[in-house]
């Protein structure tokens, strides 16, 4: 055990070892000392500033462009000096992580190098104008040695230190980003061309100054979106709390959901949008009187159209947000059932929209196991039983099968119950057992005709009518 | 209603003429190059992203333009075309790429592409007689100096552009000029550093690497514009839905149809008469469209929604429940501040201003408070009846600023 643990830095020692060889195989020799300094405080500056911004774990980042940009202008053993950098920043990581980062930068440079230079790639002023076709072939593959470089060493320590496989984390890393590899390599040469071209450092400031840019609002952007989803759940949660029984309920019926969407294979993008829908799905409810809400006796005609409105109305409070789009009809119809008894519309199987189905198993397996004004909550056992009762009536039983399956995988977290007893189920012609999943017979209209809904007063649980 | 996109729509308009009739009579020079910067700019004009606070821009239509404006040499063959080419060519360019949008019924902008017109003519101005009548040119990248030249060419049209697109604002929006003008350069700044790097890059490389240099130096741009399209997407997006929640009050009863959104509205106007900032505009407007959500928590709904109306310790637990609310994002702590501030007074006894209550707050007192005893009204009397009231509260509760400002931007909006 204790001998496995001190492997990644064993490893790192001997890589550490390897590029102290190579460095002082490059101080030896000696360089133009001017651009390689150049060269490194670019790449210092390329790595430290923006390093963090990068949103995935690639193993290219800006500084890699300084870095293929060297190899062109000083040659490889030179270019090691300016990948030494690599062990500044940023200030954050620890000792040995910043030699292994250094060393690796040091390793693979020196041999993406010999690649560009076995292939006849022109070093330094011997590259110019006449140069451009044939210079192609050896500049992708000292991009390839280097990313292939970069990737194997960085998968060895994490194979050491963790036991992830090798050949899963190579493919991982690897193939997502390969159009960007060779991006990044067309701008190191690019980079060269213009500082052999006469401009010197002062290419690197215009070449890189899109890039920074780009990659500064990148980090904005993912700022601004993560703040936005911070702020959509807050407001959501501050519309629950009016209501003790559902505190949690949307959160929890997004997670289900998403459980559901991911099981059935659904595209990224569009579980993403699922999930505000279910966020969102029960907005609607704050326009439907707290006195209907709170009644447990039968529903009037009246009352129970009243009820009957909160999609249409949750819906018409996100009119005006553009990309909820497919997320809009998942509001609207997610008390639709497969068998056409839901509302608002009475849609039938797969005329209801996706989302809506996914949303309804979800929403209806919380409601079943959670506290409501009128009853205790039921164990998962017993609302997973009611979802199977359900299917093909109900619920859609493609999305059944796959929520059920993600229960087992990933569990359910059932809130705290709610202090205050709940209030005792009613006796008499009606079963409240299965409000929540309302059966065919009745078409849905039981006391509790919007299964997610049945609050107390607000700011006051189980405080009496 | 405003006269400021007209005036400057026309006299892009003659520039245009002037490059255009001149071209034709004197014979295009070097037609290839010519064509490629056309259909670059045309390209760029389709690719148009619209930035945070509805800045349509056309980075890389600007930056091919600023290139073909600084361009002296292709791929060793010096260039000998004039200014009034460089506008008749990538006016054209910009014409030509400004049809598909009017074609899918969007707006064309015609403001936007006039002021890249006229910034694009004061850089060719400056820079084609520098280039041109220096007939040394060899095809060598000049020294730093000529470099160092275009650069500050360059930065001076991009400046000029946001001093165009100040105009613009303040012919729209009637805000000072110092504060529109520094809004306005901050939020081009980025994109406007990435196309002026850009344009002047590919006018350094086009010796070496010809027309290429066009394709290869737009991949860098295009993700640049790409993250700014993913950016003003989910500004876009963010605003959408806190205007759309804000009316969970309204829909839960708590809080009159429309008043979140009418206070955001004026508030915002107000803002910008003060000269807030952006970042301060934006905290101001979610504040104000979430004024009111405090009211969730209470258990009976106020008469008509309206705050005004209540006790003072009442008003001031709704503003804390409210800012509460809002805290709990997270990330939105000025907003939260400003609710939770906007039921006090601006000052105390024997304290002249309270510097602890924020701009925003008091912006919000006093247009809530407006709103309330209005009710989206817009006639004469009852905004005077209000403004009148409100006036006699200056004394402690309202800001005189800030009413001053609200005096001046309704006379503008009413009249």
């Amino acid at each position: 055990m204790r001998l496995r643990s001190r492997a990644p830095e064993a490893y790192v020692a001997l890589l550490a070892l390897a590029a102290a060889l190579v460095l002082w195989q490059a101080a030896s020799r000696g360089a133009d000392w001017r651009t390689v300094g150049l060269l490194a405080a670019l790449h210092l500056l390329a790595e430290w500033q923006f390093s963090n911004l990068w949103p995935t774990r690639v193993v290219l980042t800006l500084g890699s462009i300084v870095i293929m940009a060297a190899l062109i202008i000083v040659g490889p053993l030179p270019s090691t000096l300016v990948a030494l950098t690599s062990i500044v920043p940023p200030v954050h990581i620890p000792l040995v992580k910043r030699i292994f980062n250094a060393s690796q930068a040091v390793l693979c440079t020196v041999a993406a190098g010999t690649a560009y230079v076995l292939l006849g790639g022109p070093v330094g002023p011997g590259f110019g104008p006449d140069a451009f076709p044939r210079v192609l072939l050896p500049v992708l593959a000292m991009q390839a040695v280097y990313v292939v470089c970069n990737a194997l060493l960085l998968s060895v320590v994490v194979r050491l230190s963790s036991g992830v496989p090798m050949w899963g984390l190579l493919r991982g890393v690897l193939l997502p980003s390969a159009a960007g590899y060779v991006a990044y390599g067309l701008f190191g040469l690019l980079l060269a061309a213009l500082w052999l071209g006469g401009l010197g450092g002062f290419s690197a400031v215009l070449l890189l100054l899109p890039l920074f840019i780009a990659r500064w609002v990148f980090a904005q952007y993912a700022a601004e979106k993560e703040a936005y989803e911070a702020t959509v759940r807050a407001l959501v949660q501050a519309v629950e709390t009016k209501d003790v029984y559902t505190r949690g309920h949307s959160e929890r019926v997004a997670q289900g959901s998403v459980m559901t969407a991911r099981g059935i294979g659904m595209r990224q993008d569009r579980i993403e949008s699922l999930r505000y829908a279910a966020l969102l799905h029960d907005l609607g409810k704050i326009s439907v009187p707290t006195r209907i809400l709170q009644k447990t006796s039968r529903l009037d005609d009246g009352e129970f159209a009243a009820v009957q409105l909160h999609p249409v109305r949750g819906v018409e409070m996100v009119r005006d947000i553009d990309f909820l789009d497919e997320a809009r009809r998942g509001i609207l119809h997610h008390h639709e059932r497969v068998d056409g008894l839901g509302y608002p519309m009475g849609l039938r199987g797969n005329d209801i929209p996706e989302f809506a189905r996914v949303i309804a198993v979800a929403d209806a397996f919380d409601a079943m196991t959670t506290v409501r004004s009128y009853r205790g909550a039921r164990s998962v056992d017993e609302a997973r039983r009611e979802l199977e009762r359900g299917r093909g009536t109900q619920f859609d039983p493609a999305f059944v099968e796959s929520f059920l399956v993600g229960l087992d995988r990933d569990g359910w977290e059932v809130p705290e119950p709610l202090a205050p007893a709940p209030r005792r189920p009613r006796r008499g012609g009606l079963d409240l057992s299965s409000a929540d999943a309302a059966t065919a017979e009745d078409g849905g209209r039981r006391g509790d005709p919007s299964s997610t809904y049945q609050p107390g007063l607000p700011g006051a649980p189980g405080e009496a009518q | 209603m405003s006269t400021g996109p007209v005036v400057v729509v026309a006299i892009a308009a003659m520039t245009v003429i002037a490059g255009v009739a001149t071209t034709s009579v004197n014979g295009l020079q070097e037609p290839a190059v010519a064509l490629a910067f056309a259909l670059f700019v045309a390209f760029g004009e389709l690719a148009r992203i619209t930035l945070p606070g509805d800045r349509v821009q056309a980075p890389l239509g600007l930056a091919g333009a600023l290139a073909y404006a600084f361009l002296w040499d292709v791929g060793n063959d010096p260039t000998t075309y004039s200014a009034l080419q460089v506008v008749a060519v990538t006016s054209t360019g910009m014409l030509v790429g400004t049809l598909p949008h009017i074609a899918a019924g969007r707006a064309p902008a015609l403001d936007s592409v006039s002021r890249r017109v006229l910034v694009i003519a004061f850089a060719a101005a400056v820079a084609r007689p520098l280039i041109v009548g220096d007939s040394g040119a060899t095809g060598k990248i000049p020294p730093w100096s000529g470099v160092g030249l275009l650069a500050l060419v360059a930065a001076l049209t991009l400046a000029l552009d946001g001093v165009f697109a100040a105009l613009l604002a303040v012919d729209r929006t009637q805000a000072p000029f110092r504060a529109t003008m520094r809004n306005e350069l901050t939020a081009m700044a980025g994109v406007g550093a990435a196309v002026g790097a850009t344009g002047l890059l590919v006018a350094l490389s086009a010796p070496v690497m010809g027309l290429w240099a066009i394709p290869i130096l737009s991949v860098p741009l295009l993700l640049t514009q790409f993250s700014f399209r993913r950016y003003s997407g989910i500004r876009a997006t963010y605003l959408q839905t806190i205007r759309s929640l804000s009316r969970v009050t309204e829909l839960a009863g708590y809080t009159e149809s429309g008043h979140a959104r009418r206070v955001s509205r004026l508030g915002v106007s107000v803002g910008r008469d003060l000269g807030m900032d952006e970042r301060a505009l934006r905290d101001l407007e979610y504040a104000a469209l979430m004024h009111d959500i405090g009211q969730l928590s209470l258990r009976d709904p106020i008469a008509g929604g309206a705050t005004v109306m209540v006790a003072p310790d009442e008003r001031r637990r709704i503003a804390e429940l409210g800012g509460a609310v809002i805290r709990q994002t997270g990330v939105l702590d000025a907003v939260a501040t400003a609710v939770e501030r906007q039921a006090e007074p601006y000052r105390r006894p024997h304290v002249d201003d309270d510097a602890e209550v924020p701009l925003a707050s008091r912006i919000i007192k006093v247009v809530n408070a407006y709103d309330d005893l209005v009710g989206g009204s817009l006639e004469i009397e009852r905004t005077l009846d209000a403004l009148e009231r409100m006036r006699l509260g200056m004394a402690y509760e309202y800001d005189p600023r800030v009413i001053e400002s609200l005096a001046r931007v309704l006379s503008r909006t009413l009249e």
